[in-house]
């Protein structure tokens, strides 16, 4: 009897641990499940008709022309700091007329996109999971539901079709602006020759580097606001916070979670582009 | 007995280990005003939620005119949808919206009227509610009163044929909460949507609904009209109506007050009882309170009201008391006077009543209160219900008169 009693927690305790261990990757898949049939439902909602121009012009105003100051402003500072260290690194052998090449490439196909997510994450992204957050929790979702009005295409719909649109031209002017920020340092400031700043990135900088930068944006725009429009959306569905800390947690991990998410999917498009 | 429009066959929901409805079966039918009562956190919302879809039964059936809702096709459920409003508790105004821009939403959303059109219905559907000169205010501009009825602008802007409460009184001072249930029962009237409605509004949502359903554990105890619910021996029932006599209902202030006049009442049926003191009511009903409220609104008209009362008081010795008794009447409790003194009394009153210039307290000068007025004494062991019932009827004993 004891032996048995004994076989049976034995196996109860297998058991245990093998739930235990599939808990997490079976609610793990399920959660990507969810959110890519969020992204996939939001994209398919931006083209059905009628459709809503004006909000995304009005999301493409809060996401892109309003996040345009910071950008600039990442964007020089990025670049400035890209050409002092670049211009005593390359200074040692000799090299230093490539510096343009070396803060362009860096930033076309690297900084660029990341820090412009980045940025964008902490400006836009949070403020969609706090705004979308506090609908949910103030019944605003569920109101819209009763009215017959799909919430996921008025509320969600709008701000990816913003973000797939700002994303890439704020990056496009992140570049710009940090390539002048190198020539600034470099030329300006430490007496590198123009000429050969500017004519070595032209030579040097193939059009596959800027597809290459743009491909990253919009996946970087779509990771962003799925994300973050997620978090917001789903707040009332936490376990370990209701109402306006259910709305701050969820603004934290959305703002985390996307930072996080941005820099692993770089790593893996960066593997697939090169 | 005719279909019900929404039916509830053996509906489960659990929430975690919380079984909030118990194998629920409830048929709610066109036309009618139907009030869910029931104590905080017993599912009565939850309810509500099921019949549009906002939640899903565990197991059961929702039926919408004998077709489960879950069994309906898109377009089906889309028809469904725009017939039905729901008001919520907490208003769910979309706070980044204006107040226009709230009430226009489902027209612009759903429909494909024209700019002009819906500039049009919104407008009517603001004034109706007396919301003036707040268009562009936003809703946490406005006060909690105005957001309410911002919420039910927008409910009723699509002309639904179901309107669901979900305590659509909770948080109005009393002036605002007589307005609000006036209004639900005089549209109900007007446009014939059925109306259903969670509330903790007792004994008012009595006057303006033809059938209660209580709601308790998770079951329902209770399905009948509101004259039935009043003599339901069921305790549960009795004490959840009667409320205020458990002191624990005034701990957690949930207590579900009778009104002033009932309260009097009481105080002097126990003096009769106890020591023979007689007491008698007077009855004055304002017979077009309706019409008044159609030309004025509603708010106004129960201000009218209020100060109308006010007037009759100052007519009346200090012991007597002059109290709201549904949406449209007074009660008038003479402390210590027999049928005889009543008659006299309410004599006094017609003639008194009448010279008074009730229009002159007011911005809206043109219209008159066509009042009756009734008296009777009181018996010991007499019910009120009854009484003002008989007081109603007794065509002999009545004045008819008219306050302009």
């Amino acid at each position: 009897m004891t032996l048995r009693n004994s076989q049976l927690t034995f196996l109860q305790h297998v058991q245990n641990l093998f739930a235990g261990l599939g808990k997490y990757p079976i609610e793990w898949i399920r959660e990507l499940g969810a959110v890519a049939i969020f992204f996939i439902s939001s994209l398919v909602y931006i083209f059905s008709y009628p459709f809503q121009i004006r909000k995304i012009v009005d999301q493409i105003h809060f996401i892109g022309a309003k996040s345009l100051f910071v950008i600039t402003l990442t964007g020089a500072f990025t670049g400035m700091v890209l050409g002092l260290q670049g211009y005593y690194t390359l200074v040692k052998f000799g090299s230093e007329g490539l510096l343009g090449v070396a803060v362009s490439l860096t930033l076309i196909r690297e900084l660029g996109p990341v820090f412009t997510a980045i940025m964008i994450v902490g400006r836009a992204g949070s403020a969609m999971a706090a705004e979308i957050g506090i609908m949910r929790i103030s019944e605003q979702v569920d109101a819209l539901q009763t009215m017959d009005i799909n919430p996921i295409r008025f509320i969600i719909s709008p701000k990816v079709a913003a973000a797939i649109i700002s994303f890439p031209l704020l990056t496009a002017v992140f570049d710009v602006v940090g390539i002048y920020g190198g020539y600034l340092t470099g030329c300006v400031l430490l007496g590198i020759n123009p000429g050969a700043y500017f004519s070595r990135i032209e030579l040097n900088v193939m059009m596959d580097d800027i597809t290459g930068g743009f491909i990253k944006s919009i996946v970087f725009a779509v990771v962003v606001v799925t994300i973050c429009c997620y978090q917001g959306y789903f707040v009332h569905m936490r376990e370990e916070g209701f109402g306006a800390r259910g709305v701050s947690l969820a603004t934290t991990s959305a703002v985390v979670i996307s930072s996080v998410l941005i820099l692993v999917v770089d790593y893996v498009l960066t593997s697939f582009l090169l | 007995m005719a279909t019900p429009l929404i039916q509830f066959e053996k509906v489960e929901k659990t929430f975690g280990s919380n079984r909030i409805l118990k194998q629920v079966d409830i048929q709610l039918f066109q036309g009618e005003i139907t009030a869910i009562i029931g104590k905080s956190g017993m599912g009565k919302s939850v309810l509500l939620r099921h019949i549009i879809g906002l939640l899903r039964p565990d197991s059961g059936r929702v039926l919408f005119q004998g077709r489960p809702l879950l069994k309906m096709k898109r377009e089906e459920l889309r028809i469904f949808r725009e017939k039905v409003s729901y008001v919520f508790q907490g208003n769910a105004l979309f706070d980044s919206m204006t107040v226009y821009e709230n009430v226009a939403m489902p027209l612009i959303e759903r429909t494909r009227l024209s700019k002009k059109e819906i500039q049009d219905k919104v407008r009517e559907k603001l004034e109706q509610l007396e919301l003036y000169k707040v268009d562009d205010q936003y809703p946490s501009q406005i006060s909690g009163g105005m957001k309410k009825r911002v919420a039910l602008a927008r409910a009723l802007v699509t002309d639904p044929e179901i309107i669901l409460f979900d305590e659509p009184t909770t948080g109005l001072d009393p002036i605002r909460k007589h307005a609000v249930h006036h209004m639900i029962s005089d549209y109900q009237k007007r446009f014939g949507f059925t109306g259903i409605i969670v509330s903790h509004a007792i004994p008012d949502i009595f006057y303006i609904s033809q059938r209660i359903l209580m709601l308790d554990e998770g079951n329902i105890i209770f399905d009948g009209t509101p004259g039935e619910i009043q003599k339901e021996k069921n305790p549960t029932v009795q004490e959840f109506i009667k409320g205020l006599k458990s002191g624990q209902d005034h701990v957690n202030g949930m207590a579900l007050q009778q009104t002033e006049g009932e309260k009097r009442f009481h105080e002097e049926m126990d003096r009769l009882e106890r020591y023979n003191i007689p007491f008698s009511i007077i009855l004055l009903t304002i017979e077009n309170m309706d019409e008044i409220s159609l030309r004025i609104g509603h708010m106004a008209a129960q201000t009218v009201m209020k100060d109308f009362s006010t007037h009759v008081q100052k007519h009346l010795r200090i012991i007597d008391s002059c109290s709201r008794f549904e949406l449209s009447k007074l009660m008038v409790i003479l402390s210590g006077s027999n049928l005889e003194r009543a008659k006299i009394v309410c004599t006094r009153l017609s003639i008194e009543l009448s010279r008074i210039e009730i229009a002159g307290d007011n911005p809206f000068s043109d219209f008159c209160f066509s009042i009756s007025a009734g008296f009777i004494g009181v018996g010991k062991g007499d019910q009120l219900a009854d009484l003002i019932a008989s007081a109603e009827k007794k065509k002999d004993m009545r004045y008819e008169f008219r306050v302009c």
